[in-house]
């Protein structure tokens, strides 16, 4: 189900990326492995979900996982990752802290756009790679990554660069990049919820990262709600007769509130059931997560990181019980 | 209690000529910023024009979208006034705003410019600079009453107001010309330490991303230079007009803690550039049918039908209640944190909607549950 060893997780904001992000990692870390989470976008969203302080540009253990594994999170930023990157080649030293002051590595990540997303990407690469005394340092690594909008763009940093930069080590970094995210090693899933703008995007970033030969993972189902009523018909006789069963007044107003929910929810079904045969025909593995219906906390995380283990997709938990 | 927002009042309102509709992602902006427009155009008989961003497909070939081609189409089925409706195309918006300003022949230099390609097409913050920028286009032409101008999806809402100031200053080109400059090191200045690191900086740029790119870079400068002046005064307009009383904000959101808390940063913000923010639309809210019967004795209810072994389709009814009752308890909560927190902050409701909307009757659905 996940045997990629770098992890990059995309889709529309708003469905839910960054908490299917933060669950696989949990979920690879299961067993005595370590894992690492990154996030680019500078938006905090590791920190937010764990209730923790803002990340700095450091990998720190942000969770144990079952089993004795950890995970351990990292907000890359493209100026501390371009300093990085210039102390290891050049040596700056204390120039670099000048230059910072002067705002030149604000506007040397700025200035070409692609060069930003080679310094991202080569540090995620970096560590998806990276070993210690012949060994991995990450069983795994997952990207919270940019949004299903931008995501060709920031994974196909090749193009990008090779049009501006044709020589020079920003070439050979950014070949070595994509030589990765081209490979096995590398597996893109695509988060969704079953609702129109969001499915159709997912449709729309699975054929293109196709057509630019980046591997495709599985589609992630996210938020997915309990088929309740399946099968069945709702009337408005049945629910009179239900209600008294249970022991509960069947007036009219009962009756007529709970049937028009009914109708509403089978509805929606039926459009969540449509939006599924769409997302089934991009013939990739689909895996739902349930809606947790007390929000996504470090409890709701362990189940989501268990369901993901599991391949997803199995009967869903009932969160209403 | 919090103000009720009348939004009926603010599209009759001649004075308003734009309404801007901006949040969070996913909470249905734009689908709002249309049915606005189309309730401004039959209800209140004003000729109007949406300038969407990044429409569902449906629901653009419900306004008759087919493409990206920066014309505002009149929209066919609107009954009782006009309404035109455009998409951005954000790459020809901004090779109309160099022709705007420079020669054809400098023009067309510009446009081969791989750097010019990359960031008119790349550049995060081109997107809101130019919704921004063909806002004060629609605006310029006094061709219309209302512009109802929904807000690119950005990693930040509020990258829309920052985007023209950052790009102007990206093209004010400070450090470009440093970069560019043949480095002059030495000399006994109190910047020859800052010099001297922008020496090694230049000279480690060239080795990085070699000479090609620093005459590219170098040919893109020179040929926007000209330009510079042009780009801050556009951006400073359109800024100013935001900040106008002609200007109606409308923050949409949904009832869920990371988009309001998103929606209140927002607020803070508008009041901060003292842009006039008329309202919160609370969107996809959920309402119970059956408010007599709350979720636990519905579970109760759904369990002891489980007993009994009969009654599944009542059983699974009040199961999905209950769920709607305890969503909508949640909801309210973080709703009323969001009410005590900016209790000057008029607020609309529109109750979340059984399927997607995509077309006329939909979003006069919405427009209705807006105004009332």
């Amino acid at each position: 189900m996940w045997p990629a060893r770098l992890h990059v997780v995309t889709g529309k904001g708003g469905t839910g990326k960054t908490t299917v992000a933060a669950a696989l990692a949990l979920a690879l870390a299961t067993g005595g492995q370590r894992t690492l989470l990154v996030e680019v976008e500078g938006r905090q969203g590791i920190a937010q979900l764990f209730d923790t302080m803002p990340l700095p540009y450091e990998e720190l253990r942000i969770a144990s996982a079952p089993g004795g594994g950890e995970v351990r999170a990292l907000a890359v930023d493209a100026e501390e990752a371009l300093m990085e990157y210039l102390d290891l080649f050049y040596k700056l030293g204390r120039a670099g802290k000048a230059l910072r002051k002067l705002g030149a590595i604000d506007f040397a990540t700025t200035v070409a756009p692609g060069m930003r997303d080679v310094l991202l990407t080569g540090k995620i690469k970096e560590a998806t790679t990276r070993s210690f005394d012949g060994r991995r340092v990450y069983h795994a690594v997952v990207l919270d990554a940019p949004p299903t909008g931008r995501i060709g763009r920031f994974l196909n940093v090749t193009a990008e660069t090779a049009r501006l930069a044709k020589l020079g080590p920003i070439k050979t970094q950014s070949e070595g990049v994509a030589a990765i995210l081209r490979s096995p090693m590398t597996s893109v899933h695509v988060v969704t919820l079953l609702e129109e703008m969001p499915v159709q995007e997912t449709v729309d970033a699975v054929a293109e990262l196709s057509a630019l030969g980046i591997p495709i993972g599985n589609i992630v189902v996210n938020a997915a709600r309990p088929a309740l009523l399946a099968g069945t018909k709702v009337t408005r006789a049945e629910l009179r007769r239900g209600l008294a069963a249970a022991g509960l007044p069947d007036d009219r107003a009962l009756v007529a509130g709970l049937h028009s929910e009914a109708a509403a929810y089978l509805t929606r079904q039926e459009l969540e059931e449509s939006l599924r045969a769409e997302l089934a025909e991009l013939g990739r593995p689909l895996v739902e997560l349930p809606l947790l219906s007390a929000g996504v906390d470090r409890t709701g995380l362990g189940t989501l990181a268990g369901v993901l283990l599991a391949g997803g997709g199995g009967p869903v938990p009932d969160t209403l019980a | 209690m919090p103000p009720q927002l009348d939004a009926d009042a603010i599209l009759a309102d001649n004075s308003i000529r734009i309404v801007v509709c901006c949040g969070p992602g996913g909470v249905g902006k734009t689908t709002t910023a249309a049915a606005l427009a189309l309730r401004a155009a039959e209800l209140h008989g004003r000729h109007t024009v949406v300038l969407t961003i990044d429409p569902a497909r449906r629901l653009a070939q419900s306004l008759g979208l087919v493409e990206l081609d920066n014309t505002p189409r009149q929209v066919k089925g609107v009954a009782g006034g006009e309404l035109f409706a455009m998409m951005l195309d954000m790459k020809r918006t901004f090779d109309e705003v160099v022709l705007a300003h420079t020669d054809p022949n400098r023009a067309e230099e510009i446009f081969a410019n791989p750097f010019y390609q990359a960031m008119s097409s790349t550049f995060s913050g081109t997107q809101e600079y130019m919704a921004m920028e063909k806002l004060g286009q629609l605006r310029a032409t006094n061709e219309w009453d209302l512009i109802v101008v929904d807000t690119p999806p950005s990693r930040s809402a509020l990258d829309f107001l920052d985007a023209p100031a950052r790009l102007a200053r990206f093209l004010d080109g400070r450090m470009l010309r440093l970069l560019l400059a043949p480095a002059r090191a030495g000399g006994r200045s109190v910047f020859s330490l800052m010099t001297a690191a922008s020496a090694m900086f230049t000279k480690v740029v060239h080795k990085i991303v070699g000479a090609q790119l620093l005459t590219d870079l170098s040919g893109f400068v020179s040929a926007l230079d000209s330009m510079f002046g042009g780009f801050r005064e556009r951006a400073e307009q359109t800024y100013r007009i935001l900040q106008d009383r002609e200007t109606a904000f409308f923050v949409v959101a949904a009832p869920e803690s990371d988009a309001l808390r998103e929606a209140a940063f927002f607020s803070r913000r508008l009041g901060e550039e003292r842009m006039p923010l008329a309202g919160l639309i609370l969107n996809k809210v959920h309402r119970v049918e059956a408010p007599a019967l709350s979720a636990d004795e519905s579970l109760a209810a759904a369990a002891v039908l489980d007993e009994l072994g009969d009654h599944t389709a009542t059983a699974g009814t009040l199961r999905i209640h209950a769920a709607l009752a305890q969503q909508t308890v949640r909801e309210n909560r973080v709703a009323a944190e969001f009410r005590a927190a900016h209790p000057t902050v008029p607020v609309a409701t529109v109750a979340a909607l059984a399927s997607d909307v995509h077309d006329l009757d939909g979003l006069r659905d919405i427009g209705a549950a807006l105004t009332g």
